[in-house]
This record gives C-alpha cells, structure tokens and sequence, in this order.
C-alpha cells in the first residue's frame, strides 16, 4: 500500500508588468489604445481625488462613514475595465474606482454616504449591484447571477469583489465550491489590501497566498500587482474569457495596500506603523501608472495639471447637485418604499400613522 | 380530481410550475437525482434535467445566496432546505440580502425566489429535525412566510408563492407531509399569500392556529361542540407573514374569546403578536383572557417525550373551557 501524492503540485502564480516606478515589462504589456490608457489614468485619479473629497466633507460633519478606497484604484479599475456592459458587478463596501468606470454618478456616492435610500437606487440599465456591506456575504449572488445568465444562454459573466479578511467567511469557500462544481463564468477579484481592520493578512489565514485557496475548489488562482493597472487588467481579462468561453470561474488576488482608514470611523495608527504606510506609498498605483504614460508619451505635467483641474470642478459640481438634491428630498415617507412589491394593510397603517405624525410636526413647525 | 398526500401535492405544484415557466428551478441538498429526502421533487430532475433540478454541494448559505444571485437575474428559483433546523446557516442571505434587496435598490432589482424548509415536530426525528422557528422568518421585513396545512391549500400556496413577486419562506409542516389525503385538483389553483382562512364557523370562541396544530384545534373544535355545546369559530393562518389581522380580528368582535395554538416555543412566539393585534384591533370586545397554547419554553425534547411538549387536545380544550367560563 504505497502512499504517494494524487494531486499534481499546484502553482501560484504571480503576475507584474509595471515595477513599482513603472518600468514596464514589455513582453506582458497588454494591448490598449492611447485613449483607453487615458481614461484609465483619468478614473483612477478621479476616484483618488473623490476619495480624498469625501473624506474632506466627512471631517466637516457634511457625510456620514464610509470606506477610503486610496490606494486600490488600480485593482478596482483593472479588474472591471475587461467587464461588458451586461455583465455584472457585486460589490462589496470599497469599489469606488469601479463603479466610477461602470458610469455611477458622484452625487448618487455621495447621497449614499450622507444616508438617503435614493443614494443607493442604481441607474438606469445598471448591472452593478447595490453595495454589500456584511463581510463576504455577496459572494455566492454572482454564483448565482452567473449561473442564471448561462442557464439563459447568454454569455455575460459575473464578477465579484470583496478583502482579504472575507476570506475567512464561509460564504466565500462555499461561493467559490458552488462555482466549481457547477462551472459558472464567475470571476471572484479578491482586494488584498493587507489590513482587515486592525487584522493583518498573515493573522487572517495561515496560507501562504489567498489564491492558492482556488486549489480546493479546483479552479485555478493567480496572485497579481494589486497596484499595477496594467497586471490586473491583464489577469481580469484572461479571467473575463474564460469565463464568457465556457471554461469557468477564476480567482483573482489583487495585492494592494489600503493607503486610509478601514473606514473613517477607524484610526489605522492604533494597529499599524508610519514606516509600513510610506513603504507602501512608493507603490501607488498612480505614480506608477503615470510614469509609464509619460514614458509612452501620452501624459505630462500639463495635461495631469488639465484633469486635476477639470476633476476639481466635476467633484464642486457634484456636491452642488448633491447637495440641491438632498434639500430636495424633504419626504421621509420614502422609507416605506419598496419592502414588498405590494404594501401589506398593517404596514399601510404604519405608514399613514407616519404621515399624520410627521404632516403634524410640520404644522405645528409652520404654525 | 385526484386524492393526493400533501408530499404530492407539493410536487405536483412543481411540476406544473415548471413545465409552464422555464424560470422555475430547483436546488438544494439531494432535490435532484434522489427526489428530495421527503421526496417532494420526486420526478423534477428526470422531467426537467440538472440544469434545473440542481443536486447541490452541503452548504445552506450558498444555497439560499445563489439563490439570490439567480432569482435577481431572472429565474424563479425554489431552494429546498432539508430541515428547517439547518437553516440558521442561511440567515444572513434570507434577512441581509434576499428580504432587503427591493428595499435597498429602489426596486430596481428583486428576489423572487420560494424557499421551501420541512418543519414541525411529530414524526420522530433526530434532534434539530423538528423546531419551529417561523417567527425568525416573520420577524423579517420583507420575507414572507407561508405554512400550509393540507394537501389542497399546500399546492395552491406554492402555486402563488413561486409566482409572488418577493421571497418567501414555505414551511412545510413535515407531520402533515402523508398524514392524511385530499382532493386536489388537477387544474391550476392559487390562493392568495396574506390571507388567513375560516375553517369552521362558530360564535362562541375564537380558535387560531396554523400548520400541523391547526388538526388538533379543530378536533378540539368539534370536542367542543359534542360535549360542550360550544362553537368554535377556527381560523387557519396560512401566511405568517404580511399577517392578517382582519379575519381574526373580526371573529374575536364576534366571538369575545380567543385562542391561539401553535407548537413554536410560547415566549416572543406567533401567539404573542396575534394578541397585540387582537388588543389593537379588539380590545374592547374581550369577554375573557386571551391564552396560548403552545409549546412550553424549552429546547424542542428528544422524540420519546416530543408528545409532552407539543399542543395537545386536552390542552386546547382545557384552555378554551377556561375562557368559556369566565
């Protein structure tokens, strides 16, 4: 009775194509068009900056919590940019460069953030699911979205983002087994941005890598430069036509570094040190992506100094519209909208004792 | 018209679901080649295929949550959880994400998804095979939570629930699964979800119940009338929730007395909301206090003493004589 391995040895693989001062590797570049790089660049800088706005406004007291993003615009862009349109986006709490690129509009962001349920409405013809707080939870929906697509004979797939740290959640080990046992073009983008909260990477799993968990499921996983646009992009596509050609789910590790806060609620310098957040700086995904659009000749100072400015305008604008939206929105009976498709008598009751409620308040306000 | 248990009828209610809507899929542990362990899909797998009759890994959460993913992308899915028991694992899909997502995107995307859970004591099961935890269901803004109680009724409100708009929890009171047969029709039949039903008619006390304890209120009903000269007016719940209030409300207006029993754990129970509305809606119309009977404040007892713990007809009847006579 020997004992000897059954299971090929597995490999993780590791894919970088932009060094952290945007060297390229020129045998990996993927094939994009000088407009597409543009508007790359153009959407991971609007979401830093937006970033940065939203955090502006929540010091003010103008916005209510909500989870920074700085730092993993590249893991966020790349992955979507391969995305159709009809395909679909299940967010977690911390995907603003990806809604950014799927259309979201900043004023809708940020009406979500000062807490109004019309922040959370998406557009029209939209496939982006709303945001999924609950750690991990939205996995197995793109399972299923993705399932029911090919079941209809369509080809769109489903992609999904959430951290390091759901990947100690059931949900993701049995999204990812669901999605290996019934081969649904699933792409499952895990955001390694190093901290869950105060948790490190290494205290979350005992794994050497989040992408060897694939292994299990027996669908392949690949760990990629998290902060190199242009490795996510190229591992989110070959993912993205596997998908769409039959072939099944992949799991992708996007490692990255959340430059802010877990969330503004959260102060990181309780858990982690000054040094590791400036070794981590020198990787932006930004400054690198720059570099090599400057190399490529397609940006310089000036034009960046254009976008910064045109950016400065559209976040003023947005916050104006936000802003002439939310005086706007003097109803609260809204939040009765929508919890069944027809409104049961008890909760019409509910409903009408508010409205006499709150219909008092204003007179007596007004009189 | 066919003669069928309420195991059958439920399948019939599949098939047909099925044949006319190719957006109506099954899954869930062993619903596929097997048929289900209480043989509910029996047949669907052979009749349908794996695509959707779909056998799937041992995971509840995944079940319900892919169940959210597809039911958001246009099918109708009905997941099987084995025994309600097993379900807890699923709460988080059922209360965060399938209850919520019409609520939290404006109704742009909706969950219409069915999904069915044996519960209930009486058949001698293991431990967590027989619990009845509606009332974490009903507690659920936006869920609704249906239990039938005989084959016809089974039948017609998976008919209506599989084609309700939002989700719904089918619990399936497993005691009644072959207890006794029924006339079904073979035609298409529905019945409205929100709606209780009077099942005897009477003015001298109200009797409330649902699902496998809804047979004993009413053997206790006609106990009444022989040796008490007594009418019971019996009204079957059928939804938890959206509850009806109104049918029972107004029999209590008639009646002046009420009974409430159901073999869920008393304490923060579906008595304890029906009596709120009844105060709401007919307080000043009680002759009598309302009571409960119920199953008592414990864990659900090991089989050999399950009979203990469950509602029985002495107990209704010792209830209902207590309300008589005050």
């Amino acid at each position: 009775m020997p004992r000897h391995p059954i299971e090929p040895l597995y490999r993780v693989e590791y894919l970088s194509i932009l060094g952290s001062d945007g060297q390229l590797d020129a045998e990996l570049e993927p094939t994009l068009d000088d407009d597409t790089l543009k508007r790359f660049y153009r959407t991971m800088l609007l979401a830093r900056r937006f970033d940065e706005f939203q955090l502006k406004l929540q010091r003010q007291g103008r916005l209510g919590t909500f989870a920074p993003s700085s730092g993993q615009e590249a893991s966020q862009l790349g992955a979507v940019a391969p995305l159709r349109k009809e395909d679909w986006v299940v967010p977690s709490f911390r995907e603003l460069a990806a809604y950014l690129w799927r259309g979201t509009k900043l004023d809708q962001i940020l009406l979500y953030f000062d807490g109004y349920n019309e922040g959370a409405e998406p557009g029209e013809d939209t496939r982006d699911l709303p945001t999924a707080i609950p750690v991990g939870t939205q996995i197995p929906h793109a399972v299923g979205l993705s399932y029911a697509a090919r079941y209809r004979g369509r080809d769109e797939v489903a992609m999904v983002f959430f951290g390091d740290g759901a990947t100690s959640e059931g949900d993701f080990h049995e999204g990812l087994n669901f999605a290996g046992v019934f081969n649904t073009p699933t792409i499952f983008v895990c955001q390694n941005n190093q901290w869950a909260i105060s948790m490190p990477r290494e205290h979350q799993t005992h794994s050497k890598t989040l992408a060897q968990k694939a292994l299990a499921y027996g669908i392949p996983g690949i760990q990629v430069d998290g902060n190199d646009v242009l490795a996510v992009y190229a591992a989110a596509k070959e993912a993205v036509e596997r998908a769409r050609s039959g072939e099944g789910p992949t799991l992708l590790e996007c490692i990255t570094y959340r430059l802010a806060a877990h969330t503004t609620a959260d102060d990181p310098k309780r858990y982690r040190s000054k040094e590791e957040e400036e070794a981590w700086k020198q990787c932006d995904p930004l400054r690198r992506f720059r570099r090599y659009l400057e190399d490529k000749g397609l940006l310089d100072d000036s034009t960046v100094e254009t976008m910064e400015q045109e950016i400065e305008q559209e976040l003023k604008q947005a916050w104006q519209r936000a802003e002439k939206r939310m005086a706007e929105l003097t109803d609260p009976t809204v939040i009765f909208d929508h919890q069944f498709a027809e409104m049961p008598p008890y909760l019409q009751e509910q409903r009408d004792a508010f409205v006499a409620l709150h219909t008092g308040k204003k007179e007596s306000k007004d009189g | 018209m066919a003669k069928l248990t309420m195991a059958e009828a439920l399948n019939l209610a599949l098939h047909q679901e099925m044949a006319s809507d190719d957006s109506v899929v099954v899954l869930g542990e062993d619903v596929g080649v097997d048929g289900g362990v209480f043989r509910i899909t029996e047949g669907i797998y052979q009749a349908f295929g794996e695509q959707r009759a779909m056998d799937t890994p041992l995971a509840e959460s995944a079940i319900i949550g892919i169940a959210i993913g597809m039911a958001i992308n246009g099918l109708r899915p009905v997941p099987e959880i084995q025994f309600s028991g097993f379900s807890y694992l699923a709460l988080t899909q059922l209360e965060s994400h399938a209850a919520r997502m019409r609520w939290r995107s404006r109704g742009r995307f909706t969950v219409p998804l069915v999904v069915r859970m044996p519960y209930g004591g009486g058949v001698h099961a293991l431990e967590h095979h027989s619990e009845s935890k509606e009332v974490f269901f009903s507690h659920i803004p936006g869920l609704k939570c249906v239990i039938p109680s005989s084959p016809r009724n089974a039948r017609a409100l998976l008919v209506s629930a599989i084609r309700d708009p939002d989700p719904v929890v089918f619990m399936e009171p497993k005691a009644l699964y072959r207890a006794f047969r029924e006339e079904v029709p073979e035609e298409e039949e529905t019945l409205p979800l929100g709606k209780s039903r009077r099942v005897r008619e009477g003015k001298d006390i109200t009797l409330i119940s649902y699902g496998a304890m809804l047979h004993r209120t009413l053997e206790a009903a006609e106990q009444l009338a022989k040796e008490d000269g007594i009418e019971a007016d019996v009204i079957d719940l059928l939804t938890l929730s959206p509850l009806d209030d109104q049918l029972f409300s107004d029999s209590v207006r008639n009646t002046g007395r009420a009974i409430i029993v159901h073999e869920a754990q008393r304490s923060f129970g579906a008595a304890g909301e029906i009596i709120a509305r009844l105060v709401e809606h007919a307080f000043f119309y009680l002759e009598a206090p309302i009571e409960r009977v119920t199953g008592y404040d414990i864990t659900m007892p090991y089989f050999a003493r399950e009979h203990e713990y469950l509602p029985d007809i002495p107990r209704i009847l010792a209830a209902a004589r207590r309300a008589l006579s005050t």
